[in-house]
């Protein structure tokens, strides 16, 4: 590999452990897009910002109960704070939009991101906001001769947790399938009896949820700010669009080679690491214009 | 927009209203001229992005993207070669019609929502390289202070060459959506299968329509220079994509000149209401919210509705 100097195997395992590490991540609030993008058809721009609000939330969480274990709390009750707000937006707006075309569903979103995004300002200001992990998070471990950071390990493990708690749900749970099937063919679905308009609130506020928790699981790596629903939402669209639209698995997919195509990236080209992964991004799409796994749609 | 080439009234009124916004210029303030500049540059992107959306039925959902190619292919041109400015003002938006053929090619192949999500994504990517080549396009610093040619000078001169190409695009505009080619582009918007079966090549007039759309959105970029001199890669990002639509939604989709007046009430809200709050964004959420819910036609749409056909016709367009 004469073209990439100065790159080590503990480099470059660090570095791919980072990548998976911020995929979870990314997958975390994708699976919810894609949710959400699978059972209501509706591309919502909104989901950064709440994803921003399950940031923000977790910050004045964690600093009000203090100490190390102030974070737990946040951890658990963000991703609640965030359904709650989902929950009155689609019960209060959203729900008599549905019949609408998909453009209008999308401006919608966009104005509810909008919304949100100056309520955040007028709620915690412009500043730049950290997160410390908790104690037992610090520090790092070494893997193979790599020096990790342990909280990027956590972050890997609550992925996997998310990935298997919403297969379960999706695939074992009632309200799991009769979604799927409202996804499918929604019509039938209300045919049979069953309360779709209700199912469409519970699927959008799962989403929102997964929304909020990757917001909460992102607060201590990164400075919380202004703006990071933006960079956060296109990344999130492009993921689900590749992984094929509405297929959760395939929004695991998206986000390992968004994740770690940005940290190699990182290795091999510094100042153009956030081109990579949109690199992959068309060229994924330019051989499977539907995504790489099948979609619901 | 079938029926007779030339509605006198309209024709008249526009007329009149571009010699009053030529005359404009020495009795009102320095800043509202730069504020109208604005609303014109804005308008011509927006109305642009309505041909494909609004006429054509295409998911564009990253236009802005052409806007930025446009302006900083003007900007680049002007700032690191030596050729005279009009090459750059030419070369502008013939940038971002080629950029629009190319990215068009790969997406006409796709419908509705991957269409848009493809055009994302290709979009995303020269966003990336912009925001990212520092010693290329300045990075997300982007460019200041872009030398001008001498009649371009004075704030009064550039309005009057904004204002004048704006004409000639707005009036362009208006002649390829009534020739044949416009009204097979709406036939496509509302019926893509039927047309398919009488013999039109979807695929092409569509791939012809993004080029006519992204050379207009990169005059458009070219006019932001001139008004600007600078550039940055904010013109390239996707919340402007956004906005544009949201000026056509304002002014109505269905109407020839309804962007035009979302642009002006998008620009002047920005402008007035940013004044007084900081939150102007909020403002324009919740109006937007309204709007959705009991305008869907749009300002221009709603009152067309009232004063002509009573709405006839309307209806249908707006449920493919």
């Amino acid at each position: 590999m004469g073209f990439l100097p100065n790159i080590g195997p503990a480099e470059f395992l660090s570095q791919l452990l980072v990548g998976f590490s911020r995929a979870m991540i990314l997958f975390t609030v994708c699976a919810g897009l894609s949710f959400v993008l699978g059972v209501l058809r509706v591309p919502n721009i909104a989901h950064g910002s709440l994803y921003m609000i399950g940031a923000f939330v977790t910050f004045s969480l964690s600093k009000s109960f203090g100490g190390s274990s102030g974070f737990w709390f946040a951890l658990l009750l963000a991703p609640l704070v965030v359904a709650g707000i989902s929950l009155v937006a689609e019960r209060g707006l959203f729900r008599h939009l549905y019949q609408r075309e998909h453009l209008m569903l999308l401006l919608f979103t966009f104005a509810l991101a909008l919304i949100l995004g100056d309520l955040v300002k007028i709620f915690w200001g412009a500043e730049y906001r950290s997160v410390p992990a908790p104690d037992i998070l610090k520090g790092s471990i070494s893997i193979l001769g790599a020096s990790f950071p342990r909280y990027n390990l956590f972050l890997i493990f609550i992925g996997l947790l998310v990935a298997v708690a919403l297969w379960l749900f999706v695939n074992r749970t009632k309200i799991g399938k009769i979604s799927r099937a409202a996804a499918v063919d929604r019509d039938m679905v209300a045919l049979l009896g069953i309360n779709v308009s209700r199912v469409f609130a519970g699927a959008f506020v799962i989403g929102c949820c997964l929304a909020g928790l990757g917001g909460a699981l992102v607060a201590p790596t990164v400075s919380i700010t202004l703006g990071m629903d933006h960079t956060l939402i296109i990344e999130a669209f492009l993921i689900v669009t590749i992984g094929g639209l509405g297929n959760m698995w395939g929004a695991l997919v998206g986000s390992l080679i968004f994740g770690v195509t940005q940290s190699l990236g990182v290795l091999i080209f510094p100042q153009f690491a956030i081109v990579f992964p949109f690199a992959a991004v068309v060229i994924v799409l330019l051989l499977r214009p539907k995504g790489l796994l099948k979609s619901v749609w | 927009m079938s029926g007779k080439l030339l509605d006198f009234k309209a024709a008249g009124f526009t007329f009149v209203l571009f010699l009053i916004l030529l005359l404009l210029p020495p009795f009102i303030p320095r800043f509202f001229v730069y504020i109208l500049g604005l609303i014109y540059v804005t308008s011509l992107l927006a109305m642009s992005l309505n041909l494909l959306v609004g006429h054509g039925g295409m998911y564009q959902f990253h236009h802005a993207v052409f806007y930025g190619v446009g302006a900083y292919a003007v900007a680049l041109i002007l700032t690191k070669t030596s050729l005279p400015a009009w090459v750059a003002f030419i070369g502008g938006p013939i940038l971002a019609a080629l950029t629009g053929l190319i990215i068009g090619w790969f997406c006409v192949r796709l419908t509705r929502l991957y269409f848009g999500m493809l055009q994302i994504s290709l979009c995303s990517l020269i966003w990336a390289i912009v925001y990212r080549w520092y010693k290329f396009t300045g990075g997300d610093d982007g460019i200041h202070g872009i030398p001008m040619p001498r009649f371009l000078s004075s704030l009064n001169s550039s309005y009057y060459f904004i204002l004048i190409v704006l004409a000639l695009s707005f009036f362009l505009l208006y002649l390829i959506l009534k020739s044949p080619f416009g009204s097979t582009l709406q036939a496509i918007r509302d019926n893509p299968q039927r047309c398919e079966a009488v013999g039109i090549n979807v695929r092409r007039h569509q791939l012809r329509a993004i080029v006519i759309g992204t050379f207009f959105a990169g005059i458009a970029g070219v006019l932001f220079v001139v008004l600007e001199r600078s550039v940055f890669p904010d013109l390239l990002f996707w919340v402007l994509s956004l906005e544009i639509f949201i000026m056509c939604l304002l002014g109505g989709w269905f109407t020839f000149a309804g962007p035009m007046l979302g642009a002006a009430i998008t620009v002047a809200l920005r402008t007035f209401v940013g004044k007084y709050t900081e939150y102007w964004t909020l403002i324009l959420g919740v109006l937007l919210i309204l709007l959705i819910f009991f305008l869907p036609e749009g300002v221009m749409g709603y009152f067309l509705g009232v004063f002509k056909s009573r709405g006839k016709g309307m209806a249908e367009r707006r449920n493919p």
